[in-house]
């Protein structure tokens, strides 16, 4: 190992410092605003003490923390409808060989990878037909797009790492199928199934695009809010970057408990 | 082990990502061949909106603007982040620490990215923007071109970069260090040690970032939507952008589905790609 | 149904796509596909090669309808002829 660190001091040091303040300077700004107010951002009064009633008001109006609700809904009922039925997918992808299996696979992921907004068009049709429109369960369903094939990958990459003499054991144990996977698999795969709540979680809760398509005024979600700040008197950037840092925190919050994994849920579950 | 009752398993996903994905799709092409005025009132005209869209200068111009958004970003992100892997430190207690630390740009929503980089690159209230223009450079991304197009990269730069050297870290610690004893012993220099020792190995995880930051930066909309609104003029505008402003802000359904059409084609052409060369490099290991 | 904007030209084409992947599966089952190695760079099945030929007949009626005003059969044509092409000895 000597060789390998002997070759990192000197110049690599430099670039990782370079690149930490890079990361941390845009962050930095970020909060320091949120606790400055409006007029002492814009320089019109002196005044730059540090205040709190940014978030104050983002706690006690309406606007922001029903937005903050409403998005919290939809994704808790996305993360639960992808896990659950990418848990048994998942698991016939990593343990069988069926027809059109690889293509499935593929299709998933081209779901992933297409830019939702060419699926957008009749959205707003569809969720109106099935009367679902301005609801937290249509941005759910609607997110599923990505967060189904998305949950199907990163399960698929753990199962998969699970040797098959576990399922041949539970066999001759003779164990139903059901039993074995409910009872035997899933508690063996709980820190992938962790990931992959973590990351439908990151997902449907950073995309706009079709949040905003398939809500009105009743169910309309935090990152919508947050660009729709333009009151009267301009934009009150003390209270958006407010916003900004609480819509950070969650993924913080939970960041620590994944890091281990963070590396593969990102990758799809494609490395080890 | 071959048995086609495994369907049974892939049923609810298939269900489920019909109806958020293929029903959609499916009516996007019925839209895609006619001029629509409203749901009873509209008119079939074959395959005019795809002839029109291929030959339209403004969709040409999103689609060239677009690639070169992506090659530019991936040039900067992949060697950044496999230099920045490479200086990490490969033991000890501060590599979780760092690498959660250096994750966190990624677990930022989206929008929020725009939001920090405007608040950052403002030249009115923003530490960047006040700053280079405190050094009697003109900076200003709302109003120059070139500006809008710096801030955006870095504002790419600043979020994704990270993944790739997540990525390449992953992959350079399953590089046993015996493979490296063997290359100081043969006095290997660095860059020698790299291209033979470390490529080879990284050849895989590399695949994946490029994909990902591909397929990415390919529907990037949230972030320049939210710090330039893909001006000025139109400069900022990428193919996402650009079929959202159709579809909803002009209403034009059958341009806008002749639009969706050809960029899904685009997106599975690229997506297949890079899939097969990955599961054939996969095998040939 | 009727949000749908359903025109008889894109049923017809999406009833064409769904039976040929139809014929597809029943195929498979009745001879399952050997993967073998024809004029592409990789390793394909059956299945493989009847995607490869759909995304490219797609990419030729896009190149036509860039290029030419002439009549789009003659692109499907050609991809007809491609697709089976690449089906015997791709």
């Amino acid at each position: 190992m000597k060789a390998i660190q002997a070759a990192k001091t000197g110049g690599g040091q430099w670039l990782l410092y370079l690149y930490g303040i890079y990361l941390a300077l845009p962050v930095y700004w970020l909060v320091s605003l949120s606790l400055r107010s409006n007029q002492s951002i814009v320089g019109t009064t002196g005044d730059a003490g540090l205040t709190f009633a940014n978030y104050q008001e983002i706690f006690t109006n309406p606007v922001w923390y029903t937005g903050f609700a409403n998005s919290l809904s939809y994704v808790a009922i996305n993360t639960v409808i992808s896990v659950t039925v990418a848990l048994p997918a998942a698991y016939a992808f990593s343990r069988y060989r069926f027809i059109g299996d690889k293509h499935l696979f593929f299709w998933l992921l081209t779901n992933r990878m297409a830019p939702p907004a060419v699926f957008l068009l009749p959205f707003f049709q569809l969720y109106s037909a099935v009367g679902l429109f301005d609801t937290p369960l249509a941005v759910a369903l609607a997110h599923c797009l990505f967060t189904v094939p998305l949950s199907v990958w990163i399960l698929e990459g753990f199962m998969s790492s699970v040797p098959r003499s576990l399922d041949e054991m539970a066999r001759i144990d003779g164990h139903s199928l059901p039993y074995f996977f409910l009872r035997i698999f899933l508690p063996t795969i709980k820190s992938g199934i962790g990931v992959t709540v973590f990351f439908c979680f990151m997902f449907s809760w950073v995309e706009l695009l079709l949040a905003r398509t398939l809500t009105g005024s009743a169910a309309k979600p935090i990152v919508v809010v947050m660009t729709r700040t333009v009151s009267a008197s301009g934009i009150d950037w003390g209270v958006l970057a407010a916003a900004g840092v609480l819509t950070i925190v969650p993924g913080l919050a939970v960041v620590w408990f994944v890091r281990k994994h963070l590396v593969k849920g990102f990758a799809l579950g494609r490395v080890s | 082990m071959h048995d086609n009752r495994a369907w049974f398993g892939v049923l609810p996903v298939l269900l489920i990502v019909s109806f958020s994905a293929v029903i959609p799709l499916i009516t996007v092409v019925n839209y895609s061949v006619q001029d629509i005025f409203d749901v009873d009132t509209r008119l079939f005209v074959g395959l005019d909106w795809y002839r029109e869209t291929l030959r339209d200068p403004r969709f040409l111009d999103a689609l060239l603007r677009q690639a070169g958004f992506s090659i530019l970003i991936l040039g900067i992100e992949i060697p950044l982040g496999i230099l920045v892997a490479r200086a990490l430190p490969t033991e000890g207690r501060r590599v979780g620490l760092i690498l959660v630390l250096m994750a966190i740009p990624l677990l930022i929503p989206w929008n929020v990215v725009g939001t920090i980089w405007q608040l950052f690159a403002r030249p009115d209230i923003g530490l960047l923007g006040s700053f280079v223009n405190g050094l009697g450079v003109e900076f200003n991304f709302t109003a120059n071109r070139l500006d809008a197009w710096i801030t955006l990269l870095m504002m790419d730069v600043w979020h994704w970069t990270s993944l790739v050297a997540l990525l390449t870290f992953s992959g350079l610690s399953s590089i046993p260090s015996a493979y490296y004893q063997a290359a100081t012993m043969d006095g290997a220099s660095r860059w020698q040690v790299f291209r033979h020792v470390e490529l080879p190995r990284l050849k895989s995880v590399l695949m994946i970032a490029v994909l990902l930051r591909l397929m990415d930066s390919f529907m990037i909309y949230t972030e320049p939507f939210v710090l330039t609104g893909g001006g000025p003029g139109n400069s900022t505008t990428f193919l996402s952008q650009y079929l959202t402003t159709m579809a909803v802000g002009q209403f034009d359904l059958g341009p806008a589905a002749a639009f969706s059409v050809l960029y899904f084609l685009v997106v599975l052409l690229l997506c297949w790609l890079f899939y097969t060369s990955m599961t054939t490099n996969a095998e040939e290991q | 149904m009727n949000w749908m904007a359903w025109t008889l030209p894109t049923a017809l084409f999406f009833v064409a796509v769904a039976s040929a992947l139809l014929v597809m599966i029943v195929w498979e089952l009745r001879s399952p596909t050997l993967t073998r190695r024809g004029f592409l760079p990789m390793a394909t099945t059956r299945g493989d090669r009847f995607f490869i030929a759909l995304l490219a007949s797609a990419f030729a009626h896009i190149a036509w309808l860039a290029v030419s005003d002439g009549p789009v059969l003659i692109a499907s044509g050609l991809s007809l002829m491609g697709g089976f092409v690449l089906m015997r000895w791709g």
